[in-house]
């Protein structure tokens, strides 16, 4: 099969898996894909880890350490995917600690109240559910199936998230408040989240299929879902110029794609310190890692 | 580390399926990380998990003897039908 044959053969609807022949080109673009996306469930518990022990009760402490665990279960699915196409986890590790490989926006913000955590919960796992199911048509088969059992997961830290913004919605004033504040703070960022509009056809991923939809298309499907239930709730969207035009289109302020750049690239408000906190228990958990193995061996 | 690869059965009497692999030092560890990958939220009843080495995966099925008598095509019944029937006077009218 020549690269060309293979490109022909993904655009069609054809799937691969990890023994077939594919070009290398593929191959790189895969790995990097799939490794932000590892290294963005690996990031993404950190933001909520830090209100475990201040929720408000013990129910909610719980969900929220099971979501934890979720997430780190996808992690280690996402980097077994990497392992076979030729990246050991621990290299996927120390490019994380090092800076050398990305993760996703919206992790490199701090997590200011119980707010920010169901706006989390609920938005941003909506965003993200939003690229993930796309990826269930993914041309690398051995993703697309574990992205089945991940979408299902994740559909259910939206029910927690709406059910902490609901409660908190039903609650005082001041807790109204913390909601639209979170709501505030998070929507930049949830708008930057599917990246800049660049057209599918430009964009590498999609045209080795490993992306099935565009980033526009994906922003449109979030907005067209959530924007809706974000207005009945009585929260205001801090973007005066969000609305759908004629031809049902979503418009809105254009996102500032510089700021996107910037935090992805390892200067977000919050980066620094949580890749400390993962270079640290890195470190602290290698006696672990050593025995275990020792013990196997 | 060793892959293994892990099978769950959804419902009692379905068979089993792949459900994907998980990384571990041995078969303990990985009994460990199969039940909490792919057991805790009661999504199967049953899981196999089996050392990747174990798996003989076959992907070429060459047919040198044209055996078609093991296949649907080959028993051409059509042809044979409508012969059978004009001898019998019993083929349906050409045009309807």
């Amino acid at each position: 099969m020549t690269e060309q044959e293979f490109l022909e053969y993904v655009q069609s609807g054809g799937q691969v898996e990890t023994d077939d022949w594919m070009p290398d080109d593929y191959r790189a673009k895969l790995v990097k894909f799939i490794e932000m996306h590892g290294n963005s469930e690996l990031m993404g518990v950190l933001p909520e880890r830090e209100w475990i022990l201040r929720a408000p009760t013990l129910q909610r402490k719980l969900a929220l350490t099971a979501k934890v665990q979720d997430e780190v279960g996808h992690a280690q699915l996402i980097y077994r995917v990497v392992e076979d196409l030729g990246k050991p986890r621990e290299q996927c590790l120390e490019d994380l600690i090092s800076g050398k490989s990305k993760f996703h926006n919206v992790f490199h913000y701090p997590t200011e109240t119980w707010g920010d955590v169901g706006v989390i919960a609920w938005l941003v796992d909506a965003a993200a559910i939003i690229s993930q199911k796309a990826l269930l048509k993914c041309s690398y088969a051995p993703y697309a199936r574990i992205m089945k059992k991940i979408c299902w997961e994740e559909s259910f830290h939206i029910l927690h998230g709406r059910d902490v913004i609901l409660t908190m919605m039903n609650g005082a004033d001041e807790q109204r408040e913390l909601v639209q504040e979170a709501l505030n703070r998070w929507w930049a960022p949830l708008m930057q989240f599917h990246g800049n509009p660049i057209s599918p056809a430009d964009d590498p991923m999609f045209q080795w299929r490993i992306k099935s939809q565009g980033n526009e298309e994906a922003r449109q499907q979030f907005l067209d879902g959530y924007v809706p239930q974000i207005w009945e709730l009585g929260l205001i969207v801090p973007d005066p110029k969000l609305g759908k035009n004629d031809e049902g289109v979503w418009e809105y302020t254009e996102p500032d794609w510089a700021e996107l750049k910037h935090v992805v690239t390892g200067h977000g408000p919050q980066t620094a310190e949580r890749l400390e906190l993962r270079k640290t228990t890195r470190a602290e958990t290698e006696w672990v890692r050593r025995t275990v193995l020792a013990e196997a061996a | 580390m060793i892959v293994y690869e892990v099978f769950r059965q959804e419902r009692k009497g379905q068979a089993f399926a792949h459900a994907g692999s998980v990384g571990a030092p041995d078969a303990a560890f990985a009994e460990a990380y199969a039940r909490e990958q792919y057991g805790r939220r009661g999504e199967s009843v049953a899981l196999w998990v089996v050392p990747r080495e174990a798996v003989a995966e076959i992907h070429e099925f060459v047919d040198e003897l044209q055996k078609n008598y093991h296949r649907v095509d080959g028993y051409p019944l059509k042809e044979k039908l409508k012969e059978a029937r004009e001898r019998a006077g019993t083929a349906p009218p050409a045009d309807r």
